[in-house]
This record gives C-alpha cells, sequence and structure tokens, in this order.
C-alpha cells in the first residue's frame, strides 16, 4: 500500500504525458458525442492524430469517419498517402469536396486562386451533410496567435463560428462537450503539441508521413521570400525564374499558396536536427495564407476555419 | 525531459508580459519571424524597447481594445525541461480565467511591482493560487530596476506576502526580485543584485521538483470508456480504458468497483504497445479484470481498503463563472471524473471576500467571479475524494443546462 515511500520516481516523459492527454481528449469526445468525425488533410498533424486515434481504441478501430475536405489543391503525394492510410487501417472516409461546390455554385472561386477561405462551407456543409457534432482537428495552440487562444473543446454556433470572447472556461481535464442541435464543438487533441514534439513523435513511433516532408529535388521559383513548387496549379510569373533546389515542406497545405523551404533534410533524424534549430515559426516560412494580414488566421477562424 | 506547466498571474502594469516575453527570449524561444513582427511594432508604437510584451498579444480586437481577453497558452523548452505556459490576464474575468489557467498549472508565478509592493491584486492572485491547489509559487517581485535594486524593498515585500500566505495552504512559496526589462534574474543570475543568492526564474523553473506532487498513493481509475470489440477475433475482449487520477495500479492487484461494489482483479493493464506492469498518473491505459462484471463509463475502480466517498451531500468552494448569478435552489449539470449527473444548490453558506478573506454569511447569491462555500446534491452519487488530497478527484464544473455554459468550478472539502 505504501506506494509512494518505496517507488521510483514514476516521471513520465513530456511525449508520455501529451500522448496520454491526447488519448484521453479523443475517448472523452467518443465518449460524450453522438456523431463525431475525425479532419485529415494528410499533413503530418493528422496523421499523428490518427496514430494516437488507433491507439486510443486499441484493438478496436477507429470508432468515427475520417473527414477529407479536398480543396483539389493537392500535392499528388498526399492524395495517395491518404488512400493509402484510409485502405490499411479500414477507415471511414468521407471526402467534402471544394470543386464539387465550386460547379454547383455554392462558393465562388477567389480572384487570387486561393481556396482557403472558400473551403470553410465545404466543411460545414459536409458536416451538416452527415450530421457531425464535434469534429477532431490537429491544430496546436503554437502555430499561430490566435490559436493560443482557442480552448481544447472549442464550442461553434449554429455557422460553425468561434467567438474568442464567449470560450467556455476549461478546467482540469474536466471537458464540456454539449451542444444544442446545429451547433457543434471543434476538438483540439494537439493543442499543446510544438512542431518539435510532433516530429520527435514521429520518429520515436516510426510515423510513415508523405514523402514530401523530406528534402528532395523540385523546380520551383521564388515570390515573396518563398519557395513556391513551378507546376499547373502554381505557375512563376513573367519575372519569376524557375531552379532546381533541394527542398522539403514544413507544412501541406492548398498546393498554390504552401511553400517548401530549402533543405538537406532527407530523413526524420535529419529534419529533427533542422526543427531543433530553425528560427523561423512553420506558418511565417510556408503560408501564404497566414501573410494576408496580421489577423488572418483569427478572421478565418471567425468564419468556421479550423 | 519532462514537462512542468506553470500559470502566470498580475496585470498589464506589473509586466507580466514583459516577463514572459524576457523569458522566450532570452531562452532563444522566438523565433525570428515572431521577433521582426514585435520590432516592427515596437518602432510603430515610438517605443525606444522592443516590446517584448507584444509577443504575448494575440487577437485584433486585444490589441485595438489595449485588453487581454482570454487565457494564451505558449511552449518553450530548454535542454532541461518543456514548459506550457498558461498566461491569465489579470484584470478582465480574473478569476475565470486565472482558475482555468491554474487548474491544470504543476506551479504559478504571481507578479508584484517592487515599486507598488502588495496590492489587492496580489493577494487575490495568491489565494486563487491556494484554492485551486497549485503546489508551487513564486512571487516574482518586478521592476527591481526602479528601486534601484533595493534589497530593502525585497525584503519588505517578502515579510508581507509571508504574513499573508500564513493564512492559506500554500505548499512551496519562493521568492525571486527580478527585473522582466533589462533581465535581471530571468534567465541569468544579476549582477545588480549580489545580495540575492537564490535561482534565477528560469533555473527555478527547471529544478523545481514535481514528481511528487501528484497523488501516488490512493489508487483512482476512473471509467471513460468501454472497449467492447464486436468482431470474433476479440470475442471475450473488455476493456476499461481511461486515465489514471491516483495511486499506482498494478497487475495482480485486487479491486472494488465503485458504485456497485463488486470485487475483482486486474488481469492485464494494457496500452495500444502493449501490456504494463503498473499504471500511474497521468497514464492513459486499458484496464482490464479477471471478472466479467457491469462497469460503465463514470464507475470508478480502485483499492478495496482505500476507497473514495460515495456522496450525494457535497460540500464545495464554487468559483462562480456564469453571467446570471448562482443562487440556492439552482438545478444544474455537474461533471466529476468522467461522471455526469446533475445537482441542486441546497445552501450557500457564505460569500468569500477574495481580498480581506473574510466570510460573508448574508451572501444569497455568487455572481460572476464570486467565490463562496456552498452545499448541493447531486442526483446520483459522486466517487470523491478532498480536492485538497487529489485534484482530478476532487474537482468538477457546473453546467447551465439551458445554454450549456460552463458556469462553475467546484473543488470539494472535507465535510
Amino acid at each position: 500500500m505504501n506506494d509512494a515511500a518505496e517507488s521510483p520516481r514514476r516521471i513520465l516523459s513530456q511525449l508520455e504525458v501529451l500522448e496520454s492527454e491526447a488519448i484521453y481528449i479523443i475517448r472523452e469526445v467518443v465518449a460524450e458525442v453522438e456523431r463525431p468525425a475525425m479532419m485529415f488533410s494528410g499533413g503530418k498533424d493528422s496523421i499523428v492524430m490518427l496514430h494516437l486515434a488507433r491507439k486510443a481504441f486499441a484493438p478496436v478501430s477507429v470508432p468515427f469517419p475520417i473527414l477529407h475536405v479536398d480543396t483539389g489543391h493537392n500535392f499528388p503525394e498526399v492524395l495517395e498517402f491518404r488512400d493509402k492510410v484510409v485502405a490499411q487501417n479500414g477507415l471511414n472516409l468521407v471526402v467534402g469536396s471544394v470543386q464539387d461546390a465550386i460547379d454547383r455554385g455554392v462558393v465562388r472561386e477567389e480572384p487570387n486562386g486561393s481556396r482557403n477561405r472558400i473551403q470553410t462551407p465545404v466543411l460545414l456543409e459536409t458536416a451538416e451533410k452527415h450530421g457531425f457534432n464535434a469534429l477532431l482537428g490537429g491544430a496546436r495552440r503554437d502555430e499561430e496567435k490566435a490559436r493560443a487562444k482557442e480552448r481544447i473543446f472549442s464550442f461553434r454556433d449554429e455557422f460553425g463560428q468561434w467567438d474568442p470572447k464567449k470560450q467556455r472556461p476549461e478546467l482540469w481535464n474536466l471537458f464540456n462537450a454539449r451542444v444544442h442541435l446545429g451547433e457543434s464543438i471543434r476538438v483540439f487533441p494537439l493543442s499543446n503539441w510544438t512542431e518539435l514534439d510532433i516530429w520527435e513523435y514521429i520518429a520515436a513511433e516510426g510515423i510513415e508521413v508523405p514523402s514530401i516532408y523530406y528534402a528532395h529535388e523540385r523546380e520551383v521559383f521564388e515570390r515573396n521570400g518563398m519557395l513556391f513548387a513551378a507546376n499547373d496549379l502554381c505557375r512563376p510569373r513573367a519575372r519569376e525564374k524557375t531552379f532546381v533546389a533541394s527542398v522539403r515542406y514544413r507544412t501541406v497545405g492548398d498546393a498554390t499558396l504552401t511553400a517548401a523551404v530549402r533543405s538537406d533534410a532527407d530523413t526524420v533524424e535529419l529534419v529533427l536536427e533542422e526543427v531543433a534549430s530553425t528560427r523561423i515559426t512553420e506558418r511565417g516560412a510556408t503560408r501564404g495564407d497566414d501573410r494576408v494580414s496580421e489577423a488572418a488566421m483569427e478572421d478565418r477562424k471567425k468564419e468556421g476555419y479550423f | 525531459m519532462d514537462l512542468l506547466r506553470f500559470a502566470t498571474a498580475g496585470s498589464v502594469d506589473d509586466g507580466k508580459s514583459t516577463l514572459i516575453g524576457r523569458l522566450l527570449y532570452d531562452s532563444k524561444s522566438i523565433f525570428s519571424d515572431q521577433l521582426e513582427g514585435v520590432e516592427r511594432a515596437s518602432r510603430e508604437m515610438g517605443s525606444e524597447y522592443t516590446e517584448l510584451s507584444l509577443l504575448t498579444d494575440g487577437l485584433r480586437a486585444e490589441r485595438e481594445q489595449g485588453i487581454t481577453i482570454d487565457v494564451a497558452y505558449r511552449y518553450f523548452a530548454t535542454p532541461v525541461r518543456k514548459f506550457i505556459i498558461a498566461d491569465t490576464p489579470g484584470h478582465i474575468q480574473y478569476t475565470r480565467n486565472m482558475v482555468t489557467g491554474a487548474s491544470t498549472a504543476d506551479l504559478a508565478i504571481v507578479l508584484v511591482d517592487a515599486r507598488k509592493g502588495l496590492v489587492e491584486q496580489s493577494r487575490r492572485h495568491a489565494f486563487l493560487v491556494s484554492l485551486l491547489q497549485v503546489p508551487h509559487l513564486v512571487l516574482a517581485i518586478n521592476k527591481m530596476d526602479l528601486v534601484g535594486y533595493s534589497q530593502q524593498v525585497f525584503e519588505d515585500i517578502r515579510r508581507e506576502f509571508t504574513e499573508f500566505a500564513a493564512k492559506l495552504q500554500i505548499a512551496d512559496l519562493t521568492f525571486i526580485p527580478v527585473s522582466a526589462l533589462h533581465g535581471d534574474n530571468v534567465v541569468d543570475r544579476s549582477e545588480n543584485m549580489s545580495w540575492y543568492e537564490g535561482a534565477s526564474l528560469l533555473n527555478h523553473l527547471e529544478n523545481v521538483y514535481i514528481a511528487s506532487d501528484r497523488n501516488l498513493v490512493d489508487g483512482r481509475f476512473p471509467v471513460q470508456y468501454v472497449i467492447r470489440p464486436h468482431s470474433s477475433k476479440f470475442h471475450d475482449y473488455r476493456g476499461y480504458a481511461g486515465k489514471i487520477a491516483g495511486g499506482v495500479m498494478r497487475t495482480g492487484d485486487e479491486i472494488i468497483v465503485l458504485p456497485s461494489g463488486l470485487p475483482s482483479r486486474i488481469s492485464s493493464i494494457e496500452t495500444a504497445d502493449g501490456p504494463v506492469d503498473e499504471a500511474f498518473a497521468p497514464m492513459s491505459v486499458t484496464v482490464r479484470l479477471e471478472d466479467d462484471i457491469d462497469i460503465s463509463r463514470g464507475d470508478m475502480i480502485c483499492r478495496p481498503h482505500n476507497q473514495p466517498r460515495v456522496m450525494q451531500d457535497v460540500d464545495a468552494m464554487i468559483t462562480w463563472m456564469g453571467d446570471k448569478p448562482m443562487r440556492p435552489g439552482a438545478k444544474l449539470g455537474i461533471k466529476h471524473t468522467t461522471r455526469r449527473t446533475r445537482a441542486f444548490i441546497k445552501e450557500l453558506q457564505y460569500e468569500l471576500d477574495v481580498n480581506t478573506l473574510h466570510r460573508d454569511e448574508s451572501a444569497t447569491e455568487l455572481k460572476l467571479n464570486a467565490i463562496g462555500r456552498v452545499r448541493l446534491r447531486t442526483t446520483t452519487p459522486l466517487l470523491a475524494d478532498e480536492y485538497l488530497r487529489n485534484r482530478e478527484t476532487g474537482g468538477f464544473i457546473l453546467i447551465d443546462e439551458d445554454t450549456n455554459d460552463t458556469v462553475g468550478a467546484g473543488m470539494i472539502l472535507a465535510s
């Protein structure tokens, strides 16, 4: 009985604590919410989140559908990866297609060609169609200023909107998942993870991620100090010269907006080293979408974005 | 590498944002694009320093109004430890924000302006730290540069606060004189205060011993989710998933399930990576038992000779966070461990003045941000411990059943 006196120190590492916390959060959603779904973009954070969901319910398979909002602006490697993961794990995949929504006239293509903003109505429509009242997302608080203030269980009104002034107090590990019909909850099990934690976990668990996260040769051009892949989705303008460079992606988003970084890190160990020593945030380095204004993310979240 | 969660409390004027900015900056946790943004904004404000406080300003609404709306979480690491900061604003909605930040914190930093000494707010923050049972408190006496790095000023504040803290339940109290603006005693020991022999703030954060803060004595396993595969491969499989809330659970242990009182023995403790011999807080595991007994979410697995109380009449300190006041007679939803039930407020015994600690027994309601002692009756029993003994099994939240908002937080008292 006298556990404390005889005990070893029983200290968990930060990764063990974060893993346990995320598993607890995912289980809590399934226990408390009737129709949850998990957002899956094929990016590293959603891959880690899915890995944690599989751990949470082992030996049973993941007890909710996987929701992908397909912007149509994909890196082919990422789509292939998504389909492989779905097939390997017998997952139920639900796709909300932005192209389809454009064709149906539900949303209109923005003048700059980015589909980042118009994916929000598609997400909301898909969630409504399937009756999902909780969506698990892989967002992290260290990504961006607005995210730093969001709850783990983040309440959204019937329009999917986030109101930073009306957040529910969140104490201890007691999460309040209750909503009225039409309202919903976004849940972020990776809230307390940093980019470095994600990579340390990927390395420790041997998790596979799409090849574009590792250094490879690619034809790129420079725009606003960032390197973009030259392809059909993203064509260099007149004075933007293309060249071949060794690059990798730190984030995976709308392929027209997501930039690569110069890198020779072609293994998980080298990526870890690079992330640990990097001096610029992943969104600052690679996301054209957050550069639109100081409060770009805040505005998009209020509209229902993740 | 382990993890330390800490909360910071203080108003803008105390230099809290500057202190956090300094910790991030001097520990090289600021990224260059973040720093450039802050430098640009500082120049636009006409400031002669890089305003490190801007690093922690989050939302546009906050920048426009010059206030902080909500708890912000920040992350940094040194070679020794990983840190999560819950940065709580001091003035707007202070109770609501601070209890949120403090509820999961291992340590709290309360800032005091050396020129002003202890003010009402310092006492209030220290009280909340004690109410939420944050195990370690650091009183950071800031702006020492503006009092000529005077030892006398530091000692006076220390003496006064020690007297006040004697009335509270604070397990570990540390005083550190700092200048967040200039960096004295934040990351490195200050050369301006040779009279101070203690550790710098960061050094303290890196070394404060937190492993024994958890309850490793009373075995408590609230069942979160029952795993029951519907496949022939796992035909008879039944596992109880959850996070250990106290004590150490081992394979072979005799256990009892509450509220049924049925005994059994742990046949295995499983994780997706395979079985483990023992599990302790805060591990998420799946416990399997030798006997096939009826167990569902909200039940608790514990030891036959060390059980929580099974209670329907609950005495608790409540911090009220709803816009509408709480009055006796109110019916509310309650969530405690993994159990959800309903509660009825039977009696408001007193409201506590957080500044004077005076108990007002004539109070008839608790307004937003008020704290009081309440007796409530639940429709099904709670399996609970005194909050002082275990934060996990002693805390609960109250939910307005009409709006679904979280409107109160409770800490269970020994009755």
